[in-house]
């Protein structure tokens, strides 16, 4: 994004999937709106401009505006993006708008995300499995810092359901945790703080649900908003799911 | 959201910090907990804190000798004396409890590596070799208006950490959670709580949800300023709207709001504290560094209201860099080095890039002071229960606790959230587990049909009345331009006037979609009144408090005066009232004496009785103004001078 860029006065060309689950009157179509291109205008201005000004029961979901609460994944001129930090600037004049795939439809690009991640969550028992309750007089447990800094990268993930919308399997196999899910997977195994096995992870993640359910396309490593690397991850999860197959040694080495 | 009435021991509304580390306290005891969140709660505005969370464990060299008692001081100060010092003598010797517990959960903190370390400190690169015996014990970075590096820290994503490790606890303990809900009204009678009535934002419908105890975890109402805040745009004020509606649980200290001094220019996304904690420095648009000359002593390192006010005077003074957007002045972390901002600064060195489209590595960062954090909210006791209504507890930037006082120390919100979702959790666990749910399906029925009502009077009213945006807009431009960070009677008052004709207008105004379901129009139009009122009252609190004192800064009265105005502004809003009611009530009980801050100005006007004669009458004043009894007796938690050691 440039203010070069900006220069040129462009009349920017929405196309933007409708439909409304609760209105009996609505049917599934596109919609075309019309607006003028500011400098610095983001997808997250241009559609509050749309819904303030032309028509107003349009629905999306913002909230932080600033790519870190994974609020607002929607699919961009057909590839998964945040719309708050897409930059209209980096668009052709016709931006076509759609909700992710995947996940239930809420209304027009708004879709329930919150759902999908929570039973994730679950399936895949994500949380720290502790080895025993929290003392509260004792000092934190020490960690390498090398080895916080590895959770921590795993540890960013939004939750945005980009690179699920963006994963082959996931969208036509349902049961399939998909990237997110799995980089999860591999955030908790890689914690010495969590005190699940490589056996355990077995269960979770040797199956076509799992790592193995990836047939390679590898567009999540592509598109995701925060960079994961995903690549990295999956590697991780097959050697370690191996690994348990034929050492069941305990190595808690971490993604690269 | 099908079925209308839900029973549940608990009700906590808010998915953020501080409501869920309440759930699960409340949850692990064994109760039926049922929490609303207006999004899924790990996108709660939790997630965008960026810098650190202050715990005093004094793990690092510059954080040695560091103890409870140095953070319980830095926050009076920071407060202005405004706060609670039994509530900020609490949440210091709590953090530390609540930092390492939250290592339990699983946050990845960044941890002390032994041996040479080089940082920046006042504008000098230093080399530090931090001792073997620290390796792998949670680091601190430096933040504003504290004496010692304090902040514990995972990258520039703290919040974002902290969040998923604590909601990964809620689903643990398989806490119940409707997002995409809204508590649109309390269901109360005789000054008892019992439950809200929800709006599902998929739908549109409302349903009924009994509680023994009732948590508003809501967050903070930036949004009263539009587009000129750092917030999330969920960040309306949904909670503390709800409780100023049920006419008798005041509101504390609304006039007390941040500005943050770097925002991004112009987008308003927040650029951490951990920049200048880090070693960045402010530039106005001669890239002089003018905070030197302004505090010797802490640089860029003053609070939050210090800082803002001497950039928002450096631009006034025509110092700012002009653009079509207004004046801005410039971060500078260049000098901190690529690897650095890549990896303890990550998350800023990204939004740089994404918002800014630049590289702070390598070009100046453009930053002006924007609303970032209300000290104001439901004002609570110590054990974080509502005054005037029994079973109505808040926690968080939702509640007016108040370790805060007029001006809240940066990352000393974070660490509250979880340190009073702790404790308040706890007493929410203790009064639900006591209590029967002795209210009638008819009470909450009559307050679902009322909320029905509400919105189908939108729905149906029709005419050329005012669109409900162009409302948010004047209220927005009102707020900042005359309620920001300098205030005068003049302006103040013209504030009160706009805002006063805005709710008259608000009950004219015309929706434009008619859509049944999640109405995006409709669900904003149901808050607009809540919001406008939070406005009103902050700038009428404003108008009222004739002194300076932290963030609220009079230009005409620009001293603190702690003769007439060591108290904390409370405000209700009775039910058919046209006008709020504002009264004040001592901040509580002085332990350290009134005083210097050590930055800023040392210009005041003195009290004019004795801290015995304050502290004598506190019990029965708070009382008189709804204090609900606590647990432990008034006072109870204060270590009466152990700040004096710290000399």
């Amino acid at each position: 994004m440039t203010p070069e860029n900006n220069a040129k006065k462009r009349r920017l060309h929405f196309e933007i999937f409708r439909y409304n689950p609760e209105d009996p009157d609505s049917k599934p179509h596109m919609q075309s709106f019309e607006i003028d291109e500011l400098p610095y205008m983001s997808l997250f201005m241009a559609l509050n401009e749309i819904r303030e000004t032309q028509d107003p029961s349009l629905q999306f979901d913002f909230a932080c505006r600033s790519a870190i609460c994974g609020s607002c994944g929607m699919m961009v001129n057909g590839r998964p993006a945040l719309g708050c930090r897409t930059q209209t600037s980096d668009l052709p004049e016709l931006i076509r708008l759609h909700p992710l795939p995947v996940f239930k439809l809420v209304g027009d690009l708004s879709v329930d995300t919150g759902t999908w991640f929570r039973e994730m969550a679950e399936n895949t028992e994500a949380w720290v499995h502790a080895k025993e309750a929290f003392d509260s007089d004792a000092q934190e447990e020490r960690m390498d810092d090398e080895l916080a800094q590895a959770i921590y990268d795993s540890d960013r993930c939004i939750e945005c359901g980009c690179c699920i919308a963006s994963c082959g399997v996931a969208n036509v196999k349902s049961d399939f945790a998909g990237p997110a899910g799995l980089n999860r997977v591999a955030r908790f195994a890689m914690d010495p703080r969590d005190t699940r096995e490589d056996s355990d992870w077995f269960e979770v993640i040797s199956n076509a649900q799992g790592v193995f359910g990836c047939i390679g396309m590898m567009a999540c490593h592509d598109i995701c908003p925060k960079e994961l690397p995903l690549l990295e991850v999956y590697a991780y999860l097959r050697r370690k799911a191996l690994s348990s197959l034929f050492a069941g040694n305990k190595d808690r080495d971490h993604a690269a | 959201m099908t079925t209308q009435l839900v029973n549940t021991d608990v009700l906590v509304i808010g998915g953020g910090l501080a409501g869920e580390r309440c759930a699960i306290e409340a949850a692990a005891a064994g109760l039926d907990v049922l929490m609303l969140s207006l999004v899924p709660p790990r996108r709660s505005h939790s997630c965008a804190a960026q810098g650190g969370m202050q715990a005093a464990l004094g793990n690092c060299v510059k954080a040695e000798g560091d103890n409870p008692s140095l953070h319980y001081l830095d926050t009076v100060k920071g407060s202005d004396w405004g706060a609670d010092q039994e509530v900020a003598r609490i949440f210091a010797e709590e953090a530390p409890v609540a930092v390492r517990e939250l290592a339990h959960y699983g946050v990845p903190w960044t941890r002390v590596r032994a041996g040479k370390n080089s940082y920046f400190v006042k504008g000098e690169r230093v080399d530090i070799d931090e001792q073997p015996e620290n390796d792998g014990l949670i680091m601190h970075r430096d933040f504003g208006g504290t004496a010692k590096w304090r902040a514990c820290y995972a990258g520039a994503g703290t919040g974002h950490a902290a969040l998923y490790a604590v909601d990964s606890e809620v689903v643990r303990l398989g806490v119940t959670v409707r997002d995409r809900a809204e508590a649109v009204a309390l269901i109360h009678e005789g000054g008892r709580c019992w439950g809200a009535v929800a709006r599902c934002l998929r739908t549109g419908t409302h349903s009924a949800i009994l509680a023994k105890a009732t948590v508003i975890a809501t967050g903070g109402h930036g949004r009263i300023y539009g587009q000129y805040t750092t917030n999330a745009t969920i960040n309306e004020g949904t909670g503390a709207s709800i409780a100023l509606a049920t006419g008798v649980v005041p509101l504390g200290n609304m006039e007390a709001v941040q500005f943050h001094p770097t925002a991004l220019s112009p987008s308003g996304i927040l650029v951490t504290e951990g920049c200048r904690g880090d070693g960045g420095y402010l530039l106005d648009k001669n890239l002089h560094r003018f905070m030197v000359e302004a505090e010797p002593e802490k640089q860029e390192l003053a609070s939050r209201d210090v800082v803002s006010r001497h950039m928002a005077q450096r631009m006034r003074d025509g110092n700012g860099v002009e653009t079509e957007y207004g004046p801005h002045l410039w971060l500078d972390v260049r000098h901190l080095g690529e690897d650095h901002l890549t990896t303890k600064l990550r998350e800023v060195w990204e939004i740089c890039r994404d918002f800014a489209g630049m590289n702070p590595a390598d070009e100046l960062i453009p930053v002006r002071p924007t609303q970032h954090y209300s000290m104001g909210g439901v004002r609570v006791n110590k054990d974080g229960q509502a005054y005037n209504m029994a079973g109505l507890f808040a926690v968080g930037e939702s509640a007016c606790w108040d370790m805060h006082g007029f001006n809240r120390l940066g990352g000393n919100s974070l660490a509250e959230t979880i340190v009073s979702g702790r404790l308040v959790g706890r007493q929410v666990a203790k009064f639900a587990a006591d209590a029967g749910l002795e209210v009638t399906a008819s009470i909450a029925m009559r307050e679902v049909r009322r909320a029905e009502r509400h919105a189908s009077a939108w729905l149906q009213r029709d005419g050329s009345g005012p669109g409900v945006y162009a409302i948010r807009d004047a209220m927005a431009e009102t707020m900042i331009g005359k309620v920001g960070i300098f205030r005068t009677q003049d302006e103040l008052a013209e504030a009160v006037t706009e805002l006063e004709q805005l709710l008259a207008k608000c009950d004219q105004a015309v929706l434009k979609s008619k859509v049944p379901g999640m109405n995006p129009e409709l669900s904003f139009a149901l808050r607009l009144k809540g919001m406008l009122r939070l406005a009103l009252i902050t700038a009428m609190g404003a108008l009222a408090r004739t002194e300076s004192r932290g963030a609220h800064f009079r230009t005409d009265y620009p001293l603190r005066d702690d003769a007439k105005w060591l108290n904390r502004t409370l405000v209700r809003w009775p039910d058919d009232a046209d006008k709020p009611v504002f009264s004040y009530e001592p901040v509580g009980l002085l332990d350290l004496p009134p005083g210097h801050r050590g930055y800023g100005s040392d210009e005041r006007i003195e009290m004019d009785q004795s801290i015995e004669d304050y502290n004598a009458t506190i019990d029965g004043q708070q009382a008189e103004h709804g204090r609900l009894e606590t647990e432990e007796s008034a006072g109870s938690r204060i270590r009466w001078g152990e700040w004096g050691e710290q000399r």
